[in-house]
């Protein structure tokens, strides 16, 4: 870096992409500034098409005058990232305003009748409540059941691990359809069939692998002498659990019931076969069930309305937890 | 009295096994059991709307459905998906990973929140999305540009290909993010003296991509390669929204639950079911041995449960500070 701005003292606009930060380029700025004004512009109005071309070239190029070719490149990458993972949430935003949207970005209007509308609709609501009920017990239950397991695999002499944790594995790979049928004949022979509980069994099954893996990753981590100096305190090993591990592992647990509540809030097979009604019926089961048989007959508005007030929960949870979240997803690095 | 006077009587090997114990029960009865009466009842006729006709027929159900062109149309369905989501989804993951690395230190925290909230997104939303995004009237004039330089009227969802490529779009939407921080924690975890040394050896950027990212990764690649390649396999959802089996895109999953819910087919379903069971096993099975086959090292060839320790460990280490 030092090297060119030396020798580039001499240089004229020989080898443009290569100038310094440092020094002025109103005609990088310029470009940079009015590719970006274009390019605003004609993303909210809708100019021609073949104006993309220049406004494009107009940012690239400015950016790249301006800040050097490596950081422009990074800068583009980690916006068009940025953008890329945000897109389609925000244009259910978008749509949940002004349906028949037409490649227009922006809404003709910006109201947020919609959203009333699906607050007034007593299904969805139920569905709300119903989706909080079956995620917020499946995540407690996995927890406890889960995590027993978890610090027993993960630091108690358990015999026959191997096999142990391969059937975890296992059960982590099965195709849920290939368990719904038995189930769904199960729970209407004896009751279970469009009820609550009938939903967190099999979630709470299909969280136990995850919370298991993600928790026994975190109890490993302790280290051992703490067991060595509850035990020389004269506690027994469920009391070296309770008292000294479990506190210690708290994050840990925090962590999985995250990404246990999250996926289980994301369960679609089994809420859209074993529950029939409002009694049971979870978020995504009745999102789907607006569908009707063509496209330009669903309420996209109402939907995508319902869509973002499902998902502000859920980003919020990103917001605050992001940290933990990523932690648990790589530790775990098991399953999405 | 203490709730917990039994627990605390137990020496270690008995709690291990009592704490243990609730979820194998519980894998058994949800898991373990479902799948054995599924193989039950794929050898016999049974709808549940008939239920005095049952009987057993040995294989036919299985005769019956692997001469069916229908789910031999679900089964390519399934697997261009497969291969098409997990290849797009590595790519696309990869290059994520790789700005994400670079670029790091500038508002990390907008970038991780941004990369999480694909994947916090619910399924069935993210399918809403991208249908409506993929059909001329909801979508956004860009993409409506572009799809239509590959499908008929700019129309994705109306076509065979284009509607499995619209899927493959939504799925990479949700899961490349995902792949990209798993990643992004192997890529910190890589001793960048490596990359010191290889530069005094005068390496490229490419050679050394090439000779010390990839190897590195390769650990994390797989255990991720092999879960996404199975949930591909019994993808669902995605399918039930975006296309509702139309213009022969069902899966597997969505033939076989078409007969046990809707049809209460439960012979014929179940053997779809066993089918899907097995397809995820075979996958499984040829990951397994990718993972077994060049252990890193000489070291002897470790258990199936070390490999997958091994696989997870540059991770977790990583993440332990």
């Amino acid at each position: 870096m030092s090297a060119t701005t030396a020798g580039s003292y001499q240089m004229p606009s020989a080898a443009p992409a290569l100038l310094p930060e440092e020094q002025a380029d109103p005609i990088g700025k310029g470009l940079l500034i009015g590719g970006g004004i274009l390019g605003v512009a004609s993303i909210l109005f809708g100019f021609p098409g073949i104006l993309a071309l220049v406004w494009m070239t107009m940012i690239l190029v400015g950016s790249i005058r301006t800040f050097g070719r490596s950081a422009a490149i990074t800068g583009w990458g980690i916006s068009a990232l940025v953008l890329y993972c945000l897109f389609p949430f925000l244009w259910l935003v978008r749509l949940s305003m002004d349906p028949a949207a037409n490649g227009k970005v922006l809404p003709s209007t910006f109201s947020l009748a919609n959203y009333g509308a699906v607050l007034d609709n007593d299904e969805f609501v139920r569905a709300f409540f119903n989706s909080i009920i079956v995620a917020g017990s499946a995540t407690a239950i996995a927890m406890l059941i889960g995590g027993a397991a978890a610090y027993a695999l993960g630091r108690l002499p358990v015999p026959g691990k191997q096999y142990i944790m391969f059937a975890v594995l296992a059960v982590a790979m099965f195709p849920g359809i290939s368990i719904v049928g038995p189930i769904f004949e199960l729970w209407r022979t004896i009751g279970l069939f469009d009820t609550k509980t009938g939903l967190v069994l099999p979630n709470v099954t299909f969280a136990l692998p995850m919370s298991i893996w993600i928790m026994s990753s975190f109890f490993r981590e302790l280290p051992r002498d703490l067991e060595h100096a509850a035990y020389m305190d004269g506690a027994t090993p469920f009391q070296a659990f309770r008292k000294v591990m479990l506190p210690l592992a708290a994050p840990g647990v925090f962590t999985s019931a995250i990404l246990v509540f999250i996926n289980t809030w994301n369960e679609f097979l089994m809420a859209v076969s074993l529950s029939a009604t409002s009694n049971s019926i979870t978020i995504p089961a009745a999102i789907s069930f607006f569908q009707g048989e063509n496209t330009l007959e669903i309420p996209v508005g109402p939907i995508s309305a319902a869509s973002v007030m499902v998902m502000l929960p859920l980003v919020a949870m990103v917001l605050v937890f992001q940290r933990r979240i990523v932690a648990g997803l790589t530790a775990g690095g098991v399953k999405g | 009295m203490n709730p917990f006077a039994y627990l605390n009587k137990l020496d270690e090997r008995r709690l291990g096994l009592v704490m243990v114990v609730p979820a194998l029960v519980l894998m058994a009865i949800v898991a373990a059991y479902p799948v054995l009466k599924a193989i039950w009842l794929s050898l016999h006729r049974y709808n549940v709307k008939v239920p005095d006709d049952y009987a057993f027929i040995g294989l036919e159900n299985y005769t019956r459905i692997l001469s069916s062109e229908t789910w031999w149309t679900a089964v390519m369905t399934t697997l261009s998906f497969g291969v098409l989501s997990v290849g797009f989804e590595f790519a696309l993951g990869l290059v994520m990973a790789l700005v994400m690395n670079k670029g790091l230190g500038s508002a990390t925290g907008l970038v991780r929140v941004a990369v999480l909230v694909p994947w916090a997104t619910i399924t069935i939303v993210t399918a809403l999305a991208w249908k409506w995004i993929f059909t001329p009237t909801f979508t956004f004039d860009l993409v409506n540009r572009i799809t239509g330089l590959f499908a008929e009227e700019s129309c994705m969802l109306c076509g065979h290909w284009t509607s499995i490529f619209a899927m493959v779009f939504a799925d990479m939407w949700k899961t490349a993010p995902f792949i990209a921080l798993l990643l992004l924690a192997g890529l910190q975890s890589i001793d960048q003296e490596m990359y010191e040394a290889a530069d005094v050896d005068g390496a490229s950027t490419m050679t050394k991509f090439l000779k010390i990212t990839l190897p590195s990764l390769r650990p994390a690649i797989l255990v991720a390669l092999l879960f996404r390649s199975l949930d591909a396999m019994r993808m669902f959802d995605l399918a039930y929204v975006m296309t509702q089996g139309a213009n022969d895109t069902a899966t597997v999953s969505m033939v076989a639950y078409d007969f046990l819910i809707k049809r209460l087919d439960m012979g014929v379903g179940s053997a779809m079911s066993v089918l899907v069971f097995l397809m995820v096993l075979i996958v499984a099975f040829i990951f397994v041995k990718v993972l077994g086959a060049a252990p890193e090292g000489t070291d002897p060839k470790p258990s199936r449960r070390e490999r997958k320790l091994a696989a997870s460990q540059p991770l977790t280490v990583e993440m332990a500070h």
